[in-house]
């Protein structure tokens, strides 16, 4: 089949600073305590299956999914529950979880049983594994993947597109796993495939990772595996902007990717389902690329979850200048943190520092309305325009302006002259508006309960007003 | 001479159009409903639960709402709308808004420096914007912004305080608040618990000066039932409200008078018969 | 290497932001350079060709722009915001915009009325609806049309009749029945000396097409300027002319006449394409282009003015919301637009 690739609209190419991209996966040493968040996903917090005081063994579940769009959550070593408190999370708030204090002995638990001739076994038995092993979207957003996989009947699947473009600069532990692991990869590619049942498989990778594009190429020769190379742009990676590369479909306003028979996977959930399948191992750790000028030794490691920021850092020999930032992510969509004592969790993909030489602040000057926010905007609005309205706070007007289609990718404000902070804005957008609807909805519901309150009075009244009931 | 006339049958051509439009499609407007709107305040905060002053006057009007259900309006506005309307109004506690937070920059440490919009629903999409308390007050004014009634003032330590005198108890702020800091209280109740943590009190007491740190010393000086603990937090019981003496018992500081403004003034109860 | 020659991160210092934590390196300082840079041409030219009168002017609206946007600030209590370059464009594009030896304080008015009428008013940059410079130089036009339309065709030469004049006056003889009036208008010019220096009097800015557009070429490989709007201006103009000639050309001027005649190059790649007042998205850049070309030639070739192209841009500058409005396209994945969205 002929490679066709397709350009999604707009778009930035900010500085690659890749410079990690050379150094080899180097599996973190076993720590002394854990911190381990009840939510490492979206969705509602997993629930407690231990107490204080109890002894787990690695890869023993903790929690387990509470809700349809939950997930379970595995001990990264084995020893005893310390405390079940509370620790902070990247967005600054307090997140349910436990302390797990190490033996240091790291005594496996029994697995949960391998499953070699996955390609025999149901498709409901593999869906099943993945849910228990608790794999989640690990590129950013930390999807459950059991959901993922398991499209309405309705939908009907035709493109399995694994994302390995990993367009966020700096980062480069998807690359690193596609370098060192591939067999794994397209293990994990034709588990998925199986589960969806679809014959088409592209694999994404953007055109500076191309010692992974040619290892791929070679490794899925005799496979139905179609590895693409793409033009090096911002948000290459993005879900939607990724589909239409390779497949020039839309997914449409307010949908999903299996609307339009598409699941993305993430190169790093689909090594992580192999792991779990093959090897029966949950998930309980991670590459995370550990990165930033200020560094002394920057690199990519493979973390248990639970791992505080400053363990990552001391692996990384350590600074050699204060950073100004410390940002969880990748610079594009990373979340900026204060603090060192934040657990690696299953969807940190990175961990950057930066030095006060390439912190640039925010101006919030007046927008001189160049149009080139409109120009790189991959979802095609007018974040110039939003972001008036919003410091307006003319929350409906930015509604008709379609702000809800934001991805906070970044471009915008990565772009503007004017050094505008046009994703908080849309942030902030998003979530007045979420809570618009949500209140509207509530005082929908309240109105017509008291209105049937009222009708089941009247219909008592009516009765009781009758001769003789008195 | 010709361009007088010209004018002149523009003109009343036009008038008539006027004339005939307000004839056929023009709105008879309710006298009684104009003059009750007249009376409602016109700030429309939405304290009263309606969408603004027009649709409380029209529900008034309609007999759906009893005057008095406005914060802002005053009592002989009541009155005037009751005796025009025939009804009774209802017993009304004035009540005010207060910030439970007293951590100012004097008081309160923060992690990092915020860089980003001058708002406090802004700032809490970037690491709940930074302060070591994440329950604080940030001091970036998305309340003063919301209050119609200019109420709130930001000190110039960064933190949000409500003027009592000022303030209609239309709870505007308190929708706004992304900390939800802001209660309405009874404007009489002389003391608040100016705090909203519910951490253990060394954590607070690390984060904060001002901190309520669950000592418990107001429970014993208040009378029974005045004050309760809701884990590290005191609760005042703002139906049997503790006089403004056992302040003193608090250590920290957190058991206090409403910050800012003088005394407090106005009428306490406001009761409104007509 | 031991624990203690490690050293951690001092976390007391950190800032926090939302994302991204790139930004690029351009800014509105260093766009308004660049528009500056390549208004050098035309200036350099004009200072050369008509000497201290234009340096005078070119002076004292720049320098009068600077001050009155300070004392504007300071009045309104805002943050001075100089250092963004954008008043130095409007002067610089007012002085260009007016005729070489106006009176200093005329110039000096036409400051006041650029950056406080045009701009402060509004709320300084980035808030005005109108282009500050053209709303400076309408309201000289029509405050002093004496001084506003008398022209050095030289260093102490002047003229009352720039081309464009000339034109209107033989286009009413033609209309009146003197069917060689515009042949024998026409047969004075050369072309080639119009596109390098201007020896028919006019505006400083219009001493030199070739200087112009150089200028505007510039700014389009800098992607500062969207390259629709002097493309679609110009084209416009030339085809609304070039149809009105073919249809009588006794009685109107070929296109290449009024491409090169009056401001309609500094218009097409200056004014017109003022970021602030011009929409935001390319299709609205190509609305707002067609439509100033259409207001600029209907007011050239019917109106009573000679010339069309300020009063074009300041009506199609009001239309930008409108237009920012209707070309707004539909997001990535939604359904198709169904009519206009008003």
């Amino acid at each position: 089949m002929p490679e066709i690739i397709y350009q999604f609209y707009g778009g930035v190419h900010p500085p690659q600073a890749k410079i990690s991209s050379q150094d080899a996966i180097v599996s973190a040493p076993l720590l002394e305590r854990y911190v381990i968040p009840l939510q490492m996903h979206i969705g509602a917090p997993a629930r407690l299956l231990v107490q204080k005081g109890n002894k787990v063994l690695r890869g023993q579940m903790l929690a387990d999914a509470s809700a349809f769009v939950s997930a379970p959550i595995h001990a990264p070593t084995s020893g005893l529950i310390k405390e079940v408190t509370t620790c902070l999370g990247v967005l600054g708030t307090q997140l349910p979880a436990v302390i797990l204090e190490s033996d240091g002995e790291d005594t496996p638990a029994e697995p949960l049983a391998p499953i070699p001739n996955w390609q025999d076994s149901a498709p409901a038995d593999l869906l099943r594994r993945i849910g228990d092993a608790g794999i989640v979207g690990m590129g950013g957003a930390a999807f459950p993947t059991v959901i993922k996989l398991s499209p309405p009947p309705e939908k009907k699947i035709d493109t399995l597109i694994i994302n390995g473009v990993e367009c966020e600069p700096c980062l480069t532990a998807d690359h690193r796993l596609m370098l060192e692991s591939p067999d794994k990869i397209i293990a994990g590619m034709q588990i998925c495939a199986r589960i969806l049942g679809v014959k088409r498989i592209l694999l994404g990778i953007e055109k500076n990772k191309s010692d992974a594009v040619d290892l791929m190429r070679n490794k899925t020769q005799d496979t139905s595996i179609q590895v693409c190379a793409l033009d090096v742009r911002y948000p290459q990676g993005a879900e939607k902007q990724l589909i239409y590369t390779l497949t020039k479909r839309k997914v449409p306003t307010g949908g999903l990717p299996m609307d339009i028979g598409c699941v993305v996977q993430n190169v790093a959930s689909v090594y992580a389902i192999a792991e779990a399948v093959i090897d029966g191992t949950p998930l309980y750790q991670r590459i995370t690329t550990v990165t930033g000028t200020p560094l002394q030794s920057p690199g990519n490691w493979r973390f248990r979850v639970g791992t505080p920021y400053a363990e990552a850092i001391r692996l990384a020999g350590g600074v050699t200048e204060d950073p100004v930032k410390i940002i969880s992510g990748g610079p594009m969509m990373g979340v900026a943190v204060y603090s060192l004592d934040i657990p690696i969790t299953k969807n940190t993909s990175g961990i950057l520092l930066m030095s006060g030489a390439e912190v640039s602040q925010y101006q919030s000057k007046s927008c001189i309305r160049c149009g080139r926010c409109n120009d790189t905007c991959p979802m095609q609005l007018m974040p110039g325009i939003l972001s008036v309205q919003i410091e307006n706070e003319s929350f409906d007007l930015a509604e008709s302006w379609h702000v809800m289609d934001c991805m906070e990718c970044g471009c915008c404000s990565y772009i503007c002259p004017a050094g505008r902070p046009l994703v908080q804005h849309m942030r902030r957008a998003k979530a007045d508006v979420t809570a618009l609807h949500q209140a509207a909805k509530a005082a929908k519901a309240a109105k017509e309960a008291r209105e049937a309150k009222e009708a089941a009075k009247e219909a008592k009244n009516s009765p009781a007003s009758a001769p003789g009931k008195k | 001479m010709q361009a007088v006339v010209i004018l002149l049958s523009t003109g009343v051509l036009a008038g008539l159009a006027i004339a005939l439009v307000v004839k056929f499609f023009g709105v008879q407007s309710d006298p009684l409903l104009e003059e009750v709107a007249a009376l409602t305040p016109g700030a429309n905060c939405g304290g009263c639960g309606y969408a603004g002053c027009a649709a409380y006057a029209d529900a008034m009007v309609s007999g759906e709402a009893k005057p008095g259900l406005c914060p802002a309006m005053s009592e002989d506005n009541v009155k005037k709308i009751s005796a025009l309307l025939g009804v009774t109004s209802e017993v009304r506690v004035r009540k005010v808004a207060v910030i439970c937070c007293r951590g100012d920059d004097d008081m309160a440490t923060r992690q990092a420096f915020y860089n980003g919009i001058n708002n406090c629903r802004d700032a809490m999409q970037v690491a709940a914007g930074a302060k070591t308390c994440t329950y604080g007050c940030l001091g970036l004014g998305a309340c003063a912004r919301a209050c119609p009634y200019g109420a709130i003032e930001i000190t110039s330590k960064r933190l949000a305080v409500v003027h009592p005198e000022l303030c209609v108890g239309c709870g505007k702020c308190v929708q706004t608040c992304p900390k939800k800091l802001i209660k309405l209280v009874p404007a009489s109740a002389p003391l608040h618990v100016l705090c909203s943590s519910p951490e253990k009190g060394v954590t607070k007491r690390k984060a904060c000066k001002a901190a309520c740190i669950g000592c418990q010393k107001c429970v014993k000086a208040a009378g029974e039932g005045q004050i309760r603990m809701n884990g590290f937090l005191a609760v005042i019981n703002y139906g049997d409200p503790p006089s403004a003496e056992i302040a003193s018992s608090c250590p920290t500081g957190a058991l206090s008078a409403s910050i800012a403004g003088t005394e407090q003034s106005g009428p306490e109860n406001e009761v409104i018969n007509a | 290497m031991s624990e203690n020659e490690i050293r951690m991160p001092d976390t007391s210092r950190l800032i926090v932001s939302s994302s991204p934590h790139f930004h690029t390196t351009d800014s509105v300082s260093k766009i308004m350079l660049w528009v500056i840079a390549a208004l050098l041409p035309v200036t350099a030219v004009s200072v050369w060709h008509y000497g201290l009168p234009a340096l005078e002017v070119i002076f004292f609206c720049t320098a009068g722009c600077v001050a009155v946007e300070v004392l504007c600030a300071r009045l309104m209590r805002r943050p001075i915001e100089i250092n963004d370059g954008s008043a130095l464009v409007t002067g610089l594009l007012l002085g260009l915009n007016l005729p070489p030896g106006t009176p200093i304080w005329i110039c000096l008015v036409g400051a006041l009325l650029a950056i406080g009428l045009g701009k402060m008013v509004f709320g300084g940059i980035g808030c005005n609806p109108f282009n500050p410079a053209i709303v400076g130089r309408v309201g000289l036009l029509i405050a002093f049309p004496q001084t506003m339309n008398t022209w050095m065709t030289g260093p102490d030469a002047y003229t009352t009749a720039t081309p464009l004049k000339m034109l209107s006056d033989a286009h009413l003889a033609g209309q009146e029945g003197a069917t060689n009036a515009m042949s024998e208008m026409l047969s004075q010019v050369s072309y080639g000396d119009w596109l390098l220096l201007n020896q028919h009097g006019g505006s400083i800015g219009e001493i030199s097409a070739l200087a112009l557009i150089l200028g505007g070429i510039l700014l389009i490989a800098l992607n500062i300027i969207r390259w629709q709007i002097p493309f679609f201006y110009i084209l416009t103009v030339a085809v609304f002319t070039g149809l009105a000639w073919l249809s009588d050309s006794s009685l109107y001027a070929p296109p290449q006449y009024h491409l090169l005649s009056g401001g309609l190059l500094l218009g097409a790649f200056f004014m017109a394409t003022d970021m602030v007042t011009s929409p935001v998205s390319r299709t609205g850049a190509i609305v707002f282009a067609i439509g100033c070309g259409i207001i600029t030639c209907v007011i050239r070739l019917w109106g009573s003015y000679p010339e069309g192209v300020s009063f074009a841009i300041l009506i199609m500058n009001a239309l930008t919301p409108l237009i920012d409005r209707m070309t707004a396209g539909k997001p990535f994945g939604a359904p198709k637009k169904k009519g206009l969205k008003l």
